[in-house]
């Protein structure tokens, strides 16, 4: 059943909520030990906040729009009073004294938190591989990665776990890896949905987003989570985005780019269903625009040294003192190295280390400054080729889901893997990942589309007609 | 070069870049309060040095004139009412911490040990 299913059966009394939990907690039962999507299961907490949600059902209250749907959080969503450990030694066993503003909201319009799910230690990575409490499994193939860095989320939903899961996205950490799971996965604009209580890696990059099995679903979430929120102050100060109005309003007569310099290395399997893509929208009525965005070919630079400058400056705060691990040490100097050595791993080390570099002394204007002013231009890229067309697409990702260790011991082959989901971060426009077939091996392809800033109906309108061209070529 | 393409040699520690040295790498592990092996060490500087030898692409960029972006989203002044909210409880923070006296975070000393 999907979010908007489960939600409408348990509102109606034809269905409770605790029956729904109880189903979704057989699944994690059946295959989790396999998998690993979870670094923590709340099935105590999931069960009671079910009951309560049928309880009001009962007293003729509406619980709202989510009632009974369970969710998966990833694990750097804060959640008070509940572990919420990033995948990091260092705030191994850390509870959080607050919940995030998202958590807040999803508990609100009666969603069920079933768990908080693996990925990347601090977000960092595109495989789920360097997690330190071990990987995620592909659902589809457990011998391949889920994408990261939301990985534990996609694979929560591919393999039935929920329906819904929230991930973060920084580079492509939720487009990624719901495209190697086979599941819908948004990035919505920047400042669209609070950041108060996910912690922070690039905080000019970080947006939180759902996982789901339709757009319908996706588009709901997004609803759930977005809108102005004060205690961020880079929220955009506007009601939440109205987009389920329009979901169904098709594509007839919008504009789809295709980008003519797009860099090379995608999979030919993965560019053969992004051009059945174009030409499945094509049949509904779009207009195909070629358009150039030389972002995507300078995107990779500015991202690895913009994001990395910010978390080496986010990531500052862990260091022993106020909460998570401490390493003894005589001096309090002494205490912050071993602290932080013990506490992080290698690729989370690797880029303090890249950041650090890029903004200090005699380097500053070299790189990180010249990688804003780079930004600068990807920026104007994406503003002149939104005046020639409403979307852009692209594939998710160069390759389908890659077996586990094949890019571990390259780092830079695994920034790749986010050459094409990374442009719009810099830029702060909204992005979805939309299953559509499958590729090599039968594993699952994502594809991209891309609008402009504040451009979620229409993103999403695109998205809904993918879905129905995917459904109808899957009915043959 | 497409940037797809991985460069012959990447991740290979003998194809080692002269953008940045090994004393660079110590000198930034200092700054950034890492505490890192002789291995890490020479590991670190071989990838650092891959990665800027990557990112040297934006090089070819004119980007005289262009003015730096820091955020997507330009939002200034975002303040709100002076006025006394609730704020977080004090003894529920204080539970997170490795070590606390007297309602504060205890740290080792800062001085007066041997640099």
């Amino acid at each position: 059943m999907t979010a908007i299913e489960i939600a409408a059966a348990v509102r109606a009394g034809t269905r409770t909520a605790v029956d729904v939990v109880e189903e979704h907690l057989a699944a994690i039962a059946a295959r989790e030990d396999e998998l690993h999507a979870f670094n923590l299961v709340l099935a105590d907490e999931a069960r009671a906040a079910a009951a309560a949600i049928d309880e009001r059902v009962r007293a003729g209250d509406d619980p709202g729009p989510l009632a009974g749907v369970p969710v998966a959080l990833k694990d750097n969503l804060c959640t008070r009073g509940i572990p919420t450990t990033c995948s990091s030694r260092i705030l191994e066993g850390w509870r959080p004294p607050y919940d995030a503003t998202v958590v807040e909201r999803l508990r609100a319009a009666g969603a069920v938190i079933i768990g908080k799910t693996n990925l990347d230690e601090f977000a960092m990575g595109s495989s789920t591989e360097n997690s330190a409490f071990g990987p995620t499994r592909n659902p589809h193939d457990p011998s391949r990665v889920p994408g990261g860095s939301s990985g534990g989320s996609a694979a929560a939903v591919a393999a039935g776990f929920a329906p819904v899961a929230l991930g973060s996205d920084t580079g492509g950490s939720i487009r990624q890896p719901a495209a190697l799971c086979g599941v819908v996965g948004v990035k919505p604009t920047y400042g669209v949905v609070s950041r108060y209580g996910l912690v922070a890696f690039a905080s000019s990059l970080d947006q939180i987003g759902p996982f789901t099995t339709t757009v319908a679903d996706a588009a709901l979430v997004t609803e759930v989570i977005g809108g102005h929120d004060r205690h961020d102050s880079t929220s955009i100060p506007l009601p939440p985005p109205a987009i389920t109005p329009t979901l169904h309003d098709g594509v007839d007569g919008l504009r789809v780019g295709r980008i003519t310099d797009l860099p090379s290395g995608a999979d030919p399997d993965v560019l053969a269903r992004l051009d059945a893509a174009f030409d499945a929208l094509a049949d509904a009525g779009a207009k195909i625009v070629d358009v150039e965005v030389p972002a995507f070919t300078y995107g990779l630079t500015a991202y690895y040294l913009i994001a990395p400058a910010e978390a080496s400056s986010n990531l500052a705060r862990y260091d022993g003192v106020r909460y998570g691990l401490r390493v003894d040490a005589p001096d309090t100097n002494a205490m912050y190295m071993a602290t932080r050595a013990a506490g992080f791993g290698d690729e989370v080390k690797r880029r303090i280390m890249l950041g650090t570099y890029a903004l200090s002394a005699g380097y500053y204007e070299a790189y990180y400054g010249k990688a804003l002013k780079v930004r600068r231009r990807i920026a104007d890229d994406f503003a002149r080729a939104y005046e020639h067309a409403d979307v852009l697409l692209t594939p998710t990702s160069p390759t389908v889901a890659f077996p586990l260790g094949a890019k571990t011991d390259n780092p830079f082959a695994m920034y790749l893997c986010d050459t094409y989901t990374i442009p719009t971060n810099l830029a702060g426009g909204p992005g979805m990942s939309v299953p559509f077939g499958t590729g090599a091996d039968g594993l699952p392809v994502g594809v991209q589309v891309l609008a402009p800033t504040l451009g979620e109906p229409t993103m999403f309108r695109v998205a809904q007609a993918l879905e129905d061209a995917a459904t109808k070529e899957q009915a043959g | 070069m497409s940037s797809l393409q991985v460069r012959e040699g990447a991740g290979n520690l003998a194809a080692v870049s002269d953008r940045i040295t090994t004393a660079d790498v110590i000198h930034v592990a200092k700054l950034a309060r890492l505490a890192l092996t002789d291995e890490e060490i020479t590991r670190m500087t071989a990838q650092l040095g891959d990665m800027l030898d990557h990112f040297a692409d934006i090089d070819e960029l004119d980007l005289e004139g262009v003015e730096p972006m820091t955020q997507p989203y330009p939002l200034s002044n975002v303040l709100r009412d002076d006025v006394v909210e609730p704020c977080l409880d004090r003894d529920e923070v204080l539970a997170a911490a490795p070590d606390v006296v007297d309602g504060r975070f205890r740290v080792p000393p800062i001085i007066g040990l041997a640099e």
